[in-house]
């Protein structure tokens, strides 16, 4: 994965979402970054958009895949910097 | 509520409710009981599977006749029954497994069953997910895979087009013309069928089906990773096995991106609770055949009970009462078999010929005495 | 390779803090092991960017946590617990990583979850729970300016709106199912308890000026790719209001699928114990909401009495019980106070989604006479919530009872179900 250029001011950091680079606050989750790009997490086996329901790591709702891997709770992952997320 | 009936199915798993299908349609008055929902026994523990096996000769015109009417049914099936003609590759890892392809391959042409030998690099294109060192496999093109407890359900509902009845209750006796339920109903019935699968011999004492419990994991979706039923060449040393626990690398991809993980089984254990040994064995089967499937995510584990015989045949006809039949010992290969046990069935009961003999899987040649091996 | 404790605590909210803390400082070894990255659980749960948990629901929240950092607690976070693989051992995952964790005493404070009633519209992004959006916030989630409505029922809409408002967020009206009725009873009994009663003050008084209509529910969420209104029954009147969020859920249900893995007698839908919070199962103990549903003071007297229970400390124990026993009334009284109305079965139209992992439809799940015979044929339940969310709503909608509860108990990566020789060490 090629190294994302992090951001000179502290507090923020890079990522990639559905591959485009975003600036983060660190200590956020994946879950809100996803909400902060008004982007739904994932599209439901019907095709509604869907995003966190109880954001506790219960319902699943706020899926996505992250560094490749599927099925993801995001509001339980906290953003890392040159994190790859991929909404579902 | 009419109480007598032509023919009373016990059971609506996919062979029972396949039995009162067939009567239904032929015209008889057909009550089947069912102790809770359609499909919810094995039938819904297993893997639907629809395949043809060259275990012994009764074994194969039972599967390849079976299977063909699957596959006639197949464009009348529901999108809930999830039908799916992916095919099976049996995957062979050494040389050795590569002459048994050879084997099953000259097996299957000269019988019709079409079927071909596919090399280590065909076999890599074919399933990019298993492991590179694999030396080939045999592609049976026309194997299906289904949602089972929908195929029952499915069959049932065709039932009732055809004036079935679908009684809920648990059936207590079930010999002589009468069939009774625990809350003390009574049904007369011209012929009853024994489908309980494996409580069978509950029903009917004395009847050679033991319990042959297996494992099966489900993923989440995970579209793409798997397009055919994998089922490795030591599978059959598993399945003929009569005494050992065992597992075998046996994948299936449904219909939603879901990857059923398969299969394990064993004898004397009549516990219905998860068996973790076993379990991580059959995962670490698995994992040494498609080393990607770790990374899966797994939303359950259920067990099962096939229904198993002495002889790996199902049990299929009358009894020594001549009101009782068996439709029951399918072990694995009860989804597969189920039309046509059905078909048999209504031949014998209509004293016509049937497409393939019915013989061998007369209940009657359990001799006395005969234990399983 | 497993490691051994001689007491196991599960869920580091307030009564698993309390429970690892009391039995570490009573010289038992500890490990208090969540699923979460922080200790807290839901209502102490930390913010981004603020150490320490989240101290405006009371409770002493900053002083448990000095106190459990002190202590010789081993915190194992990110772990969760999904598998019993034999007697007193607990499997668990991390990221892609399975351990082991053996434990002469366990005790269980799984805490709650909220429940989710279906109505049309529910599954629109930006609708969400209740502690849901408080928990989104704290994780970043930029409220300022926001238009909020809140709906469902329980102390938490106030609390919530409290931290709401506290962020900047505009909070457009609260819709509380309960009736008046029943809430002026609750309030007048809330003055039987005087730490009740300032908790209740101070949130009125941040609530002032926010509409709090009482007998008034969730109609429909309204939106495309994401809710911009809410329609209200208020006073019997649909109201349509824009809103940025709807935070909606009718009161937690207790999480007591462990415990029923486990094997512990569950009576009324909680997890029976006796007065030093021992289950049916030796070596078990529970405290906390899985018991009934009690609150934070509640939860954190009965995480003390296991923690000493567990520690084998019973006479210190014992003399918690009847502080425990004082606040049983309020417990009783909330339940009473904000029972769910049996209109709010009547919201899910037969179109409405129950089961969102599957996307399976209220009409779908009507005429199957159980829960196992709907998920066989409708696959509700079948997802990777494994029919926690539709569960509770079927069970409120429908009165069907849960499956009995197999492993895993949360989804888990494969590997983690294979060969102990092959997992990697924590």
């Amino acid at each position: 994965m090629p190294k994302l250029p992090q951001p000179e001011q502290s507090g923020t950091i890079q990522i990639m979402l559905d591959g485009k680079p975003i600036a983060v606050e660190q200590g956020s989750t994946v879950a809100v970054a996803i909400a902060i790009a008004s982007l739904p997490c994932r599209t439901s086996v019907t095709g509604q958009p869907r995003g966190p329901l109880c954001a506790m790591g219960i319902c699943f709702e706020c899926r996505a895949a992250i560094n490749g891997i599927a099925h993801r709770r995001t509001c339980q992952v906290l953003c890392e910097p040159g994190m790859d997320i991929l909404t579902q | 509520m009419n109480r007598v009936y032509d023919v009373v199915v016990v059971g609506c798993g996919i062979v029972g409710s396949a039995c009162a299908l067939e009567c239904a349609r032929a015209g008889m008055s057909v009550a089947v009981i069912e102790q809770d929902t359609p499909g919810s026994g094995a039938t819904a523990a297993g893997m639907g599977h629809i395949v043809v096996m060259d275990d012994s000769p009764a074994q194969f015109a039972l599967t390849s006749y079976s299977r063909s009417l699957w596959n006639e049914l197949a464009a009348e099936l529901p999108p809930s029954v999830e039908f799916n003609g992916c095919g099976t590759i049996w995957v062979a890892a050494d040389d050795d497994e590569m002459a048994e392809v050879h084997r099953k391959l000259g097996y299957y042409t000269a019988r019709g069953i079409s079927a071909e030998v596919i090399d280590s690099a065909a076999l890599r294109e074919a399933e990019p997910n298993l492991r590179p060192s694999l030396a080939g496999g045999l592609r049976v093109p026309s194997d299906a895979v289904l949602y089972p407890p929908a195929a029952a359900a499915f069959l049932m509902d065709q039932a009732r087009r055809h004036n079935a009845q679908l009684l809920y209750g648990r059936c207590v006796g079930a010999a002589n013309g009468e069939v009774l339920l625990g809350d003390g109903t009574k049904l007369q019935a011209g012929i009853i069928v024994n489908a309980t699968g494996a409580a069978s011999p509950e029903l009917t004492p004395g009847i050679l089906v033991k319990k042959r419990k297996g494992h099966l994991v489900i993923t989440d979706r995970h579209p793409g990773f798997l397009n055919h039923q994998l089922v490795e060449l030591g599978y059959l040393k598993s399945a003929h096995s009569s005494t050992a626990d065992s597992v075998a690398f046996n994948v299936q991809p449904r219909q939603t991106g879901q990857i059923l993980i398969g299969s394990s089984r064993q004898y004397d254990d009549e516990d219905s609770g998860i068996d973790r040994a076993i379990v991580a064995s059959m995962i670490d089967r698995a994992a040494l055949y498609m080393p990607g499937i770790a990374s899966l995510s797994v939303l359950r584990i259920w067990t099962g009970f096939r229904a198993a015989t002495p002889d790996k045949l199902p049990l299929i006809g009358p009894t020594e009462d001549p009101t009782l039949f068996l439709a029951t010992g399918h072990e694995g290969l009860g989804i597969t078999t189920s039309l046509a046990t059905a078909r048999l069935l209504l031949d014998h009961l209509l004293n016509r010929a049937s497409a393939i003999p019915l013989e061998p899987y007369l209940p009657s040649r359990m001799a006395v005495g005969a234990a399983h091996a | 390779m497993t490691q051994h404790f001689q007491t196991l605590v599960v869920g580091a909210g307030p009564a698993g803090i309390a429970a690892a803390t009391c039995a570490a400082e009573a010289g038992s070894r500890v490990a208090l092991i969540d699923d979460n990255l922080e200790p807290g659980g839901q209502i102490w749960r930390a913010s981004r960017g603020k150490p320490g948990p989240d101290t405006s629901h009371g409770g002493g929240a900053a002083q448990w946590r000095k106190r459990l950092l002190a202590s010789s607690v081993t915190r194992l976070q990110g772990w969760s617990v999904f598998d019993q693989p034999e007697p007193q051992t607990l499997r668990a995952e991390r990221e892609a990583t399975a351990a082991n964790f053996s434990y002469d005493q366990l005790i269980l404070a799984t805490g709650a979850r909220e429940r989710f009633l279906p109505f049309p519209g529910w599954t629109l992004p930006n609708v969400m729970g209740v502690g849901a959006i408080q928990a989104m916030v704290k994780a970043g989630l930029p409220i300022r300016g926001k238009r909020v409505v809140l709906a469902g029922s329980g102390p938490l809409l106030l609390a919530v709106a409290a931290t709401l408002h506290d962020a900047g967020a505009i909070v457009v009206c609260i819709a509380e199912q309960a009736s008046l009725a029943s809430l002026a009873a609750f309030s007048v009994s809330l003055a039987i308890d005087p730490a009740k009663l300032l908790q209740g003050l101070r949130y009125k008084a941040v609530t002032l000026g926010v509409p709090f209509h009482t007998g008034s529910w969730p109609l429909q969420a309204r939106g495309t790719e994401r809710v911009t209104s809410v329609v209200l029954s208020i006073h019997g009147r649909a109201e349509e209001i824009p809103c940025d969020y709807l935070a909606c859920a009718f009161h937690i249900v207790p999480n007591i699928e462990l415990p029923s893995l486990l094997g512990c007698r569950i009576e009324q839908g909680f997890v029976a114990v006796d007065d030093l919070q021992r289950t049916s199962v030796s070596n078990i103990l529970c405290a906390g909401e899985p018991t009934g549903i009690g609150g934070l003071e509640m939860s954190l007297v009965e995480g003390e009495i296991a923690g000493l229970a567990a520690a084998g400390q019973f006479a210190r124990a014992k003399r918690l019980v009847p502080k425990k026993r004082a606040m049983s009334g309020f417990a009783t009284r909330l339940a009473r106070a904000f029972a769910l109305r049996p209109e709010l079965k009547d919201l899910a139209t037969d179109g409405t989604i129950v089961c969102r992992c599957e996307d399976v439809a209220c009409g779908a799940l009507r005429h199957h006479p159980t829960w196992r015979a709907a998920k066989l044929h409708t696959r509700c339940g079948m997802g990777p919530c494994q029919g926690r969310i539709c569960g509770s709503a079927a069970s409120f909608l429908l009165g069907w009872n849960a499956d009995s509860v197999r492993p895993p108990m949360l989804p888990t990566f494969v590997s983690s179900l294979a060969s102990a020789e092959k997992e990697a060490l924590p």
